[in-house]
């Protein structure tokens, strides 16, 4: 009777089965939506675009460089938003919730790529779906409507000028609790330029501006629900590996602290090593900082571990804050490094209130923080007066202060208006030496990580694709294990291997966070994707399609900024000519010549010329000559 | 007292791992649409997730006209899909809300505490007594 009951069960209904061919560990297509004629089409996802770039961010910037024409507007029609989701996502693999924005950034005129966690990967697989190939430019606010096969646009002009969260809430209530909503806030539709896209009560796509862009495409919100099985092409091997990799994870020695504190527990850690950005950077650690400990947080205001898809380990933790009556994903520990520290608001509840915020406007708070900072600093040396500001005075500490910004950034009111185009234009535009000081790089804002004493790191952020972000090289933790001080080959070389392993989990649709925070073991991947679509690859091979998207993501530079090269990787000034104020590293600053150095010692490494532009021979290497001609 | 699967939902993330294993260890396919449990997101307030397994408790099979809910050697209910006629009372009288259906398959099913979910769950938020 047993054998009988598998059976039946076992066997979907005749009509329900899908005649196409599957690809294994794909949803198998392509959504593509042209927001001006209304047009919805549903490609095959092309095998030979999965088999060079596996998928998410690979995914990302194949379709960019390849269908966004060169020198297009990042608000205009001709840029496209694409979004993806990798063959890891959804899947029983650790940290499975991964998925990709990519498109031309506002902010930067450069490649942008954020992910974000949550659910929304793992469902548009099961829609059937591995990308969404957002174009044009909608005549009215709408919002995209997906559940399973039927896909199509609706209005949202009643949802425009609504904060993230009261419209996720909104559409889950209208849909079902099923659905899966990624939503902008009304800093993405006031397209500032650093707006971002939220997901799951606190997830967000956070930088580049991927979120301005939805806002000028009017596209308010997506909404998915799949019920589809993802193809695998060993499921019992995949029920095997994947679950030996959970208890991998939970048998980590780090598994307990990191479940505990999260990101949050990096606060304090990053004080005592004064790696905290302080003040707009000049200083690496606050005089006191006990008041946003992970402790501190978790004793406070956090109510609930949250995880995204598939995620053993959960680093989100909710939070209710008494003092604000707010519910918050967070802090982050970057949310509480760039407005925390940035701005020395040394409460976590304060912090939180301004991570809600930031939330319900739509806004990222890595980018804001380091505007805010920016702005107060310009205050203090009158660069910025209080005619400029409407009478409010911009101090450090004060949660009136980074509470009001907030608000003016997002609805580009006053002096918001310039702040919502980024550090590096404010900067240009005020002028007064305010450019020493605008901490960014490529025009992307510094993320929560003071390198005046960590060449490692600073390299990170000097080559990061998409302007300074900290999530394709993460090398502070090298600059400390070998030495702060030095300037030598293996920094540059770790740089690049992490540039390669954690941007490949972005390709794979995977969180690297059980490998960076538990440690383990990157072997378990390879045969698990194996199981999962059938192909045999090595961790080897899955690198190289990891240089292959840097190295396109470096040409997609190259062929839209003009004169792109060197200058473009080089660090804030501040970082080389003034000493950290305050903390372990008090004194302590770059060198011109080190800086060189690094590039130098970089590129090379890469295979790419003085200039920091990746050889012809290079390009061919990894198979890119056809694409960048 | 019967035995079943718990679930203590205040150390629940939402991640849903559960529910792929359990997919994949009865069905064969990746999919937690197909699962024998469910999480119950509530969010943004109060900001918990709402567990729900089967404790065992039978009404199944007491309300099934053709008595195709059975007992399997752990002492689980299950529905015997070739007596099952589809006419989803067990569904619908589930005090947990927990017998699911899905549009690939003609008769409900439950869970018949094969562990999988118990195994994958980080926060040990499952276990089978």
């Amino acid at each position: 009777m047993a054998a009988l009951f598998r059976f039946k069960l076992a066997t979907p209904r005749a009509d329900k089965m899908d005649k196409e061919a599957k690809m294994n560990g794909y949803g198998g297509k392509i959504l593509r939506v042209n927001l001006t004629t209304g047009q919805i089409t549903k490609e095959p996802t092309p095998a030979h675009v999965a088999e060079k770039f596996l998928g998410g961010r690979g995914f990302g910037i194949y379709f960019l460089y390849t269908e966004v024409p060169k020198g297009a507007n990042p608000l205009g029609p001709e840029n496209k938003l694409i979004i993806s989701s990798g063959p890891l996502s959804g899947t029983l693999t650790p940290g499975a919730g991964k998925m990709d924005f990519t498109t031309k950034s506002p902010l930067t005129g450069g490649y942008a790529s954020a992910s974000v966690g949550g659910h929304l990967t793992a469902e548009l697989k099961y829609a059937g779906y591995d990308s969404i190939i957002v174009e044009g430019i909608s005549p009215k606010p709408v919002y995209l409507y997906i559940n399973d096969d039927e896909v199509e646009l609706r209005d949202a002009s009643d949802l425009w000028g609504k904060g993230a969260i009261t419209v996720e809430t909104e559409l889950k209530k209208r849909l079902g609790e099923e659905f899966q909503i990624a939503t902008i806030g009304p800093a993405g539709e006031n397209l500032v330029k650093y707006a971002c896209i939220s997901h799951d009560f606190g997830r967000q796509a956070g930088r580049g501006g991927v979120g301005t862009v939805m806002g000028a495409k009017k596209l308010k919100a997506i909404a998915v629900h799949g019920t589809k099985d993802i193809p695998i092409a060993d499921p019992q091997a995949l029920l095997r590996l994947g679950t030996e990799a959970y208890k991998a994870c939970k048998a980590s020695g780090g598994f307990e602290a990191w479940v505990r504190y999260g990101t949050s527990g990096v606060t304090v850690w990053s004080n005592e090593v004064g790696a905290f950005p302080v003040r707009n950077f000049q200083a690496g650690a606050l005089e006191d900082y006990s008041g946003l400990s992970g402790e501190t947080m978790r004793q406070r205001i956090v109510i609930t571990d949250k995880g995204c898809f598939g995620c053993p380990s959960p680093c989100g933790k909710y939070s209710f804050s008494k003092k604000y009556n707010i519910y918050v994903e967070g802090p982050e520990y970057e949310t509480t490094a760039l407005i925390g520290g940035d701005c020395v608001l040394t409460d976590i509840e304060d912090v939180a209130y301004a991570n809600w915020l930031c939330d319900e406007l739509g806004i990222d708070t890595i980018s804001v923080g380091n505007v805010m900072a920016f702005a107060i600093e310009c205050f203090e040396k009158g660069i910025i007066t209080k005619e400029d500001t409407g009478g409010l005075e911009l101090r450090w500490g004060e949660p009136k202060v980074v509470f009001t910004l907030i608000e003016k950034i997002a609805r580009r009111e006053g002096i918001g208006d310039l702040l919502a185009e980024g550090v590096k234009y404010a900067s240009q535009k005020l002028g007064k030496g305010s450019e020493e000081f605008a901490i960014h790089v490529k025009g992307m804002e510094v993320s929560g990580y003071e390198s005046h004493n960590a060449p490692a790191m600073l390299l990170s952020y000097m080559t990061c694709d998409v302007g300074a972000h900290h999530n394709r090289s993460w090398a502070i933790t090298y600059d400390l294990q070998v030495g702060r001080d030095l300037v030598t080959l293996d920094k540059a070389e770790r740089v690049i291997y992490l540039q390669h392993v954690r941007p490949l989990f972005d390709c794979l649709g995977a969180c690297r966070l059980q490998w960076v925070e538990l440690s383990i073991d990157l072997g378990l991947y390879p045969p698990i994707l194996k199981a999962i679509t059938g192909i045999d690859r090595s961790w080897e091979d899955l690198l190289k399609i990891s240089e292959r998207v840097w190295n396109l993501t470096r040409m997609y530079w190259v062929r839209e900024v003009e004169g792109f090269g060197r200058e473009w990787d080089y660090p804030p000034p501040r970082f080389y000519k003034e000493p950290v104020t305050y903390g372990p590293t008090k004194g302590k600053l770059m060198s011109w010549g080190d800086i060189q150095k690094l590039l130098d010692m970089y590129y090379e490494k890469r295979g790419w010329d003085k200039n920091g532009i990746p050889t012809p021979e290079k390009l061919a290497e990894l198979g890119l000559a056809d694409i960048v001609k | 007292m019967a035995v079943f699967l718990h679930a203590d939902s205040t150390k629940c993330s939402g991640c849903k791992a559960c529910l792929v294993a359990c997919s994949l260890a009865k069905f064969g396919v990746n999919n937690p649409k197909k699962a024998r449990l469910a999480i119950i997101p509530k969010f943004p307030a109060p900001g918990v997730f709402e567990v729900k397994t089967c404790t065992n408790c039978g009404t199944c099979a007491e309300v099934c006209p053709v008595g195709a809910v059975k007992v399997n050697e752990k002492g689980a209910y299950y529905i015997d899909p070739n007596e099952c006629i589809a006419c989803m009372a067990c569904v619908k009288e589930c005090p947990e809300q927990v017998i699911f259906t899905h549009p690939d398959y003609p008769v409900p099913f439950e869970c018949d505490l094969c562990g999988a979910c118990v195994e994958v769950c980080g926060p040990g938020v499952l276990w089978i007594e």
